[in-house]
């Protein structure tokens, strides 16, 4: 025997060795580094209503509560959730038929009627909006359901970074002093993208 | 069962219940017992899914009278 066929059946029985313990090796790995790693989710919120308001801060307030790393970007209309005094935020239920309309005081029979009012009375009534939120504002508080300025400070509380979009706080004509001094950062898609790269859930509210 | 801190979650909605719970637990030391009782529906799941992820112990969960008591072991 000479010395070449020794070398082929050592590479032969190296390969088949790597091959049995690559995988597992890999597979070991990579489960060492998901439970090292600290999940993360960022979320666009670019509505400014009061219904809207819920989703974003519901998400990142729960997301902190399990440990993970959450930044909201909040642009066009969402920069109203930023205000400093958010307790204005309005409800529309003008071309949401999705909407139920229902009054929250009364007996059952009566709560549980869906009021079916027609666009163009909606918007021909002066003050519907008002009117609507405030019936809103009272569901909410009958459910139990948490008042959106407690739910936003429970975020910050949290250490849930919020980030304004600086294009859109020009565009409205805003100031960052009408915001909460709690947002650090203001700037643009290129500096919310590659943070959104890195995030294993990345949301559009 | 024994525990060292109770939190009344009843009236609560999601995601309220885990928030606040998630806020005592902070205060409390590994291995201490949160007792939490609540009237929410969603939390019976909520709370199952909460301690999967934190690694905290869900050490039991009853209910009766439209109430839920569950018992957490903090990590």
């Amino acid at each position: 025997m000479g010395a070449t066929p020794d070398i082929a059946l050592i590479e032969e029985i190296v390969r088949q060795r790597l091959d049995e313990i690559l995988p597992q090796k890999l597979e070991e790995k990579l489960a060492e580094m998901k439970a090292n790693k600290t999940p993360s989710m960022t979320i666009i919120a670019t509505k400014g209503t009061l219904d809207w308001a819920y989703p974003p801060f519901i998400l990142a307030s729960t997301a902190a509560a399990l440990g993970w790393n959450v930044a909201i970007f909040f642009t066009f209309y969402g920069l109203q959730l930023l205000r400093k005094d958010i307790s204005g935020l309005k409800i529309s239920p003008l071309g949401n038929p999705g909407m139920p309309m229902k009054m929250p005081f009364g007996p059952d029979w009566f709560k549980g009627i869906n009021w079916n009012i027609p666009n163009l009375v909606q918007a021909g009534i002066p003050g519907f909006e008002s009117f609507a939120t405030t019936l809103m504002q009272q569901t909410i508080k009958n459910n139990g359901v948490a008042d959106i300025s407690e739910l936003r400070s429970l975020c910050l509380e949290a250490g849930v970074n919020m980030i304004g979009c600086q294009m859109t706080v020009d565009l409205f004509g805003f100031t960052h002093e009408d915001f909460i001094p709690e947002v650090k950062e203001y700037c643009g898609a290129a500096s919310f993208l590659p943070m959104a790269q890195e995030a294993d859930v990345t949301l559009f509210v | 069962m024994n525990f060292d801190k109770e939190l009344d979650a009843r009236g609560l909605n999601c995601p309220l219940p885990i928030l606040r719970a998630k806020k005592a637990l902070t205060d409390m030391q590994s291995g201490q017992v949160l007792r939490i009782v609540s009237t929410d529906v969603g939390s019976v799941k909520d709370f199952q899914a909460f301690c999967k992820q934190t690694g905290n112990e869900l050490l039991s969960q009853q209910e009766g009278n439209n109430e839920f008591t569950f018992f957490l072991k903090r990590k």
